[in-house]
C-alpha cells in the first residue's frame, strides 16, 4: 500500500493533480470544504500557492476554489 | 405568496430578481454581493406575489451571517426558485438536494445555460427533472432567456417528496446524478482562463493587482478631475453664479436668512466654496466636488466586480489581512468603503466571525474614507500640493495596519482561514454596469444632498445662536493644544457626525496651513463615523461592541493627530 503518493494538498506542486483521499479535520471544516465540492474521491489541480503559507487555489471541477494553508495541511491528496 | 430565490452565491440570483420584479439590485461577480434580502413583487397570473432575493448559501448549514440570514428566510417561503449555476452543477444540485428535503413547492433555474456550450458541458435536461421531480428551466438572466418560461413554470412549482439524507448520501446521490446527466468534452484553455490561472500565482498575480489597483487609481482621477475641470466648474461658475448673485441683491445681500439660502458673499462675489448656503455651498460640494468622484469611482469598481477581479485581490492579500486579524475576502468591505462606509459595514457579513466583523467595520469606519470625503481631500489638500494628499493617505494607510495589528493582538480569538469560490472571469455586459452605477449614484444623490443641506442649515443655526463658539472654547486645549488648529476647527468635528465632506469643507474658509489641513483632514476621516455608518454600525454590532469601537475610533483619531502634528 505504501506505493501510493499520498500527500497534502500543502505540499503539493503547483501543476499539479491528484485524487482527495481524505479530510483530516473536524465535522466543521469537513462540511465547509464538501460544500465547496471538495469530498474523497474528487480530482483537483492545484493550482497555485501564495508565498509565506498564503491560501492555495485549486481547480475543482470547473471551478477555483482558494484554500487557507491551514485547512490545506489537512487535505491528504493522492497524486496522478 | 412569497417566492424565495435560493441558491449558491455567485450564481445570478440578483439578476433574475431584477428580471422578475423589475426591482434592480446591485448584482456582481463575486460570491456574497447580497448580504440581506431585496424585496419586490410580481404578477403570476392574476396574483401579485412578493419575490425575495435570499443571500447565497452553499448548504444549509450555514457558516456566516449572510447565510443564516438565507436559512432563516428560507422557513417564510411558499414556493422556491432554485437558482442552480450550470456549469457547475456537481456543486450546485447538493443545495438543491437539501432544498428538496424541505417539501416546499420548487422549481429550478438553470442559469448561467449559455456558457454550457463553450465550455464543452452537455446536460441531458429530460433525465435532470425526472432525478429531480421538478420543472428545470434552462435561463441565461443577463440576456433574460428562459426568464418567461420561467414565469410560466412557477404556478407548476411540485411539491418535492424527497427523503431526508445524511450529506454522504446526498454527495452519493448527486454523484449517480451527474453521470447519467452530465457529459463533459474536453477542450483547450482559452486566454481568459490562463489569465484567470495567472491572477493568483505569487509574481504574475502581484503585477497584475499592482497594475490593476494603479490603473483603477488613475482612472478615477482622471474621470473625476475631468468632469469637474470641464462640466461642473464652468456650469457653475458661468451659469449658476450669476443666477445666485441676482437672487442674492433681491434677498438685500445680507441677513439671517440670506445667509441660509446664498451663504456670505465676500467683495461682491459667490463663493462656491466657503460662502456656506444652501444654494452656493449646500449645491457645490455635493454636486460639483464630490459627485464627480462618486461616478468615476462606482464606474471603476463595478467593472472590478463585473468582470470578477475582486476575490482573486483576496487571494493575493490574504497573508497580509491575516496580520490584522482578518482574512483576505475582508479586502471586499474594505474597498467597498472607500466608496461608502455604509455598505462596508453590511458587507462584513460574509466574514465568518464576530471577532473577524468587529476589525473589519472598524478598520473601514476608521481608516478608510468613503468617496465622498476623498473627493474633499483631492478638492481642498490638494491645492496645497500633491505631496500633502499623499501624507493625508500614507497615515490613514499606516493606521490601518498599526490598528489592525493592534486589535488582532488585543480582541480574543483568532482569524478563520479563507475559504472562497473563486469567480471564473466575465466580460462586463455595459447596460448592466451602468444600470448598477445609476442605482449608486441615485442612491448618493438621494441619500446625501439632503443630509448636506440639512448640515449647511443647521451650521448657520449654530453659527447665529453662537454654539459653536461655546464648543470652542470648550474644546480649545484639544484642538488646538493637541492638534494646533484654530479653535473654529472644531466646528468641522462637530459637523462630521453628519457629513464628513461638509464637514471638511467648513476647514476651507478657515485659512489653515497646509500641515493644519492635513491633520484637519486626517482627524475628521478617522474622529468619529457620519451618522449614516453609525446607524449601520449600530445595528451590525450591537451596543456594547459600537461603544469599543468607538472609543477606538477617538483614542486612534486624537494620537494620530497629535503625533502628526508634532512631527510635521
Amino acid at each position: 500500500m505504501y506505493d501510493r503518493k499520498l500527500i497534502t494538498l500543502a505540499r503539493m506542486q503547483p501543476g499539479r493533480s491528484g485524487v482527495v483521499v481524505q479530510i483530516q479535520g473536524g465535522h466543521g471544516l469537513v462540511n465547509r470544504l464538501n460544500a465547496l465540492g471538495i469530498i474523497p474521491g474528487k480530482k483537483i489541480i492545484k493550482i497555485s500557492s501564495m508565498l509565506m503559507r498564503g491560501p492555495i487555489t485549486i481547480q475543482v471541477d470547473r471551478v477555483q476554489v482558494a484554500i487557507g494553508f491551514g485547512m490545506a495541511k489537512k487535505i491528504m491528496v493522492e497524486l496522478d | 405568496m412569497k417566492i424565495l430565490l435560493v441558491g449558491n452565491p455567485n450564481v445570478g440570483k440578483s439578476v433574475i430578481f431584477s428580471r422578475l420584479t423589475g426591482v434592480h439590485v446591485i448584482a456582481s461577480n463575486y460570491p456574497g454581493t447580497t448580504v440581506s434580502y431585496t424585496r419586490g413583487f410580481m404578477k403570476v397570473g392574476e396574483e401579485t406575489v412578493e419575490v425575495i432575493d435570499v443571500p447565497g448559501t452553499y448548504t444549509l448549514e450555514p457558516t456566516c451571517e449572510a447565510e443564516e440570514i438565507a436559512l432563516r428566510m428560507l422557513n417564510t417561503g411558499d414556493i422556491v426558485i432554485n437558482v442552480v449555476n450550470a456549469i457547475n452543477l456537481e456543486r450546485n444540485l447538493y443545495l438543491t438536494l437539501q432544498l428538496l428535503e424541505k417539501h416546499i413547492p420548487m422549481v429550478v433555474a438553470l442559469n448561467l445555460w449559455d456558457d454550457t456550450k463553450h465550455r464543452g458541458i452537455d446536460i441531458d435536461l429530460g433525465k435532470l427533472k425526472a432525478f429531480l421531480g421538478v420543472p428545470v428551466i434552462p435561463t441565461v438572466a443577463v440576456t433574460g432567456q428562459g426568464i418567461k418560461e420561467l414565469v410560466e413554470n412557477i404556478p407548476q412549482a411540485i411539491l418535492p417528496d424527497a427523503v431526508v439524507r445524511t450529506p454522504d448520501e446526498r454527495w452519493a446521490t448527486v454523484g449517480s446524478i451527474i453521470d447519467q446527466v452530465q457529459h463533459i468534452t474536453h477542450r483547450h484553455h482559452t486566454w481568459s482562463e490562463r489569465l484567470e490561472d495567472a491572477s493568483v500565482k505569487p509574481l504574475t498575480g502581484g503585477i497584475i493587482a499592482l497594475a490593476v489597483l494603479a490603473s483603477a487609481f488613475l482612472v478615477v482621477r482622471f474621470i473625476g478631475e475631468s468632469l469637474i475641470a470641464y462640466v461642473l466648474d464652468p456650469s457653475f461658475n458661468n451659469l449658476w453664479a450669476p443666477a445666485v448673485l441676482k437672487l442674492s441683491h433681491l434677498m438685500g445681500s445680507g441677513g439671517f436668512l440670506h445667509d441660509i439660502v446664498i451663504g456670505k458673499v465676500v467683495t461682491g462675489e459667490v463663493n462656491f466654496v466657503e460662502s456656506f448656503g444652501l444654494l452656493s455651498t449646500g449645491l457645490y460640494v455635493p454636486f460639483a466636488m464630490v459627485l464627480p468622484y462618486i461616478i468615476a469611482f462606482y464606474l471603476v469598481l463595478g467593472l472590478l466586480e463585473d468582470i470578477g477581479y475582486l476575490p482573486r485581490l483576496a487571494v493575493l492579500l490574504d497573508t497580509i489581512m491575516h496580520r490584522l486579524g482578518l482574512h483576505g475576502y475582508a479586502i471586499i468591505p474594505t474597498l467597498l468603503g472607500l466608496g461608502c462606509n455604509v455598505p462596508a459595514v453590511l458587507a462584513t457579513r460574509i466574514l465568518e466571525s464576530k471577532r473577524e466583523r468587529f476589525i473589519a467595520a472598524t478598520l473601514v469606519s476608521i481608516a478608510v474614507p468613503c468617496a465622498a470625503l476623498q473627493a474633499m481631500i483631492f478638492g481642498l489638500v490638494g491645492q496645497q500640493g500633491v505631496q500633502y494628499v499623499a501624507i493625508v493617505y500614507g497615515t490613514l494607510f499606516v493606521v490601518w495596519i498599526t490598528l489592525g495589528i493592534i486589535l488582532n493582538y488585543v480582541v480574543k480569538g483568532f482569524s478563520p482561514e479563507l475559504l472562497i469560490e473563486i469567480p471564473p472571469y466575465r466580460l462586463p455586459q455595459w447596460q448592466a454596469m451602468l444600470k448598477k452605477l445609476w442605482l449608486r449614484v441615485y442612491g448618493f444623490l438621494v441619500e446625501a444632498i439632503p443630509i448636506v443641506l440639512g448640515a449647511v442649515v443647521v451650521i448657520n443655526i449654530l453659527y447665529f445662536l453662537g454654539v459653536f463658539n461655546a464648543i470652542a472654547s470648550f474644546t480649545a486645549p484639544v484642538v488646538t493644544g493637541l492638534l494646533g488648529l484654530p479653535r473654529e476647527a472644531v466646528t468641522a468635528l462637530v459637523i462630521g457626525f453628519l457629513r464628513k465632506d461638509v464637514a471638511l469643507g467648513m476647514l476651507a474658509p478657515l485659512a489653515l496651513s497646509a500641515k493644519q489641513l492635513v491633520v484637519g483632514s486626517v482627524v475628521l476621516a478617522m474622529f468619529f463615523p457620519c451618522i449614516a455608518t453609525f446607524v449601520v454600525l449600530l445595528r451590525e454590532l450591537g451596543v456594547v461592541n459600537m461603544l469599543k469601537s468607538a472609543g477606538v475610533m477617538i483614542s486612534a483619531a486624537l494620537i494620530t493627530g497629535g503625533i502628526l502634528n508634532l512631527i510635521l
